[in-house]
């Protein structure tokens, strides 16, 4: 709906009255703000304050994304709930008690854990999404789909006493400000960086720091104020200091960098390195790969060991080392089948996994026992190292 | 004397001290300093290449050092310079 036609009754008048007469904003952007949609994922510690402020501030549909249930130990930051909630599911709990601070909203419920199934078909009918979540695959989960669906995405991220807020893909004056992934590309693998359950979280942390994602979150919708795009806030809450940093766009983002390679949402759990089984790749031996070239097949042969091993001995493959094959992901094939080596088999399995991962290839193989293989089996007259 | 600011979650590895003074001149050479002093510090800000981690940005002033020279940007006397990990939080 056009928010120049949103009407509102006489008591919404006297509720809001206090924006409406700042001169800066005015009834057009609580017009706006009725007119919104946001989805807020995750009603917890950071949910908590985007919630009330949002509902407060009048915006019109709220989306409410959560599968928990409220816990006792949730009450020491998650000040939407009371112990009347204790067990009652999350996003039930919430509405409850947004509605009782502001019945003229509307609030849709989502009982359910935000997956790569679900996300684009929930996004879609929001035009903001806030992220609130708890844990790094939702986070790649939201800013993807954040990205193919053209949504702003409201980040804010706490742990102990630190906190971050920034404003994802957001368009202004028709360019794309950056997104997640152009600030980290690759989440921590599991276990190194602690989470709140283990490391903890001062309870009003995430109150500061939700209160700033829902100012964000106001200011996209309003148009009102420089909005935090393009820029990273962290606060230190032990020091009271705070510093903001200059971010941009990455061209080697897979999103929409300069070759773009995701067009679909992907595992996000695989992504972080939480699935424990390592899956197979496709394989191929090393006398299949000589019969492929002496017959002069169309396929691609990529070699990802380091210069100096090529300099050695080479059998004829484009050279990507390991470490940058993300970044020169663009010069692989889709379309032919793709063999990939290396010098025994163990780093060329490791690229496609990454590759299959992050960029969603279907067509490379597995040179078996890699160039040291092939040597032994069909051209023992080559150089071993 | 550039300043490092350490964040939280690596200031244990720092003796708990939430701003190091290291005498460099590059990005590079505050890091190597850094897990020089810090040895516990190492594989959290750097791979088992001795790159920094994809995960951990590093910011000379207000800039993304990935904007700059990456560990060959210059710091100056006064630098401030800020070790950013991802963080998310609750469950991961």
């Amino acid at each position: 709906m056009n928010y120049q036609d949103i009407k509102f009754s006489k008591e919404e008048l006297a509720r809001y009255n206090r924006h409406i007469i700042i001169p800066d904003f005015g009834l057009e952007a609580q017009q706006k703000l009725k007119a919104a949609r946001v989805l807020v994922v995750g009603s917890g510690g950071l949910g908590s304050p985007v919630l009330l402020y949002l509902a407060a501030a009048g915006v019109g549909h709220i989306g409410i994304v959560d599968f928990d249930v409220v816990d006792d130990s949730n009450l020491q930051r998650q000040v939407l709930f009371g112990v009347d909630a204790v067990g009652q599911p999350k996003v039930e709990a919430a509405r409850e008690r947004l509605q009782s601070l502001n019945p003229h909203i509307d609030i849709t419920l989502y009982n359910t854990q935000l997956t790569s199934a679900n996300a684009l078909d929930i996004i879609r009918d929001y035009d903001v999404v806030a992220d609130g979540t708890d844990n790094f695959p939702t986070r790649y989960l939201v800013n993807d789909a954040c990205v193919l669906l053209g949504r702003t995405n409201v980040y804010a991220s706490i742990f102990q006493f630190e906190g971050q807020v920034s404003v994802f893909n957001y368009v202004k004056n028709g360019e794309v400000g950056p997104n997640y992934r152009d600030l980290y590309p690759t989440p921590p693998p599991p276990g190194l960086v602690p989470s709140c359950a283990e490391g903890g979280v001062l309870g009003v942390l995430p109150g500061i720091i939700g209160s700033l994602q829902a100012l964000e979150v106001i200011k996209v919708i309003t148009g009102v104020g420089e909005v935090l795009s393009g820029r990273f806030f962290i606060f230190d809450a032990l020091n009271f200091e705070s510093r903001t940093f200059n971010i941009k766009r990455n061209p080697s983002n897979p999103l929409n960098g300069e070759n773009p390679t995701i067009t679909a949402l992907i595992d996000y759990e695989q992504f972080c390195g939480m699935k424990a089984v390592e899956i197979p790749v496709k394989e191929i031996t090393a006398r299949d790969l000589y019969d492929m070239q002496v017959r002069g097949d169309d396929f691609q042969l990529i070699d990802v060991r380091e210069p100096h091993e090529q300099a050695i001995v080479s059998i004829g493959g484009e050279l990507i080392p390991l470490a940058t094959v993300s970044e020169q992901s663009g010069r692989i094939d889709r379309n032919r089948p793709v063999v990939v080596h290396c010098k025994m088999g163990g780093r060329s399995a490791k690229a496609i996994r990454e590759l299959e991962e992050k960029f969603g290839f279907t067509n490379l193989y597995n040179l078996k026992g890699g160039i040291i293989g092939y040597i032994d089996e069909v051209q023992p007259e080559l150089t071993k190292y | 004397m550039a300043t490092v600011i350490i964040p939280t979650p690596l200031r244990k590895f720092t003796n708990n001290t939430p701003r190091v003074q290291v005498a460099a001149t590059t990005v590079q050479e505050i890091v190597d300093d850094l897990t020089l002093n810090f040895p516990e510090l190492k594989r959290h800000l750097l791979d088992e290449q001795g790159k920094l981690r994809t995960f951990v940005n590093v910011f000379v002033g207000d800039d993304d050092i990935r904007n700059l020279q990456q560990e060959q940007t210059a710091v100056q006397e006064n630098t401030v310079v800020s070790i950013v990990p991802a963080i998310a939080g609750g469950r991961a």
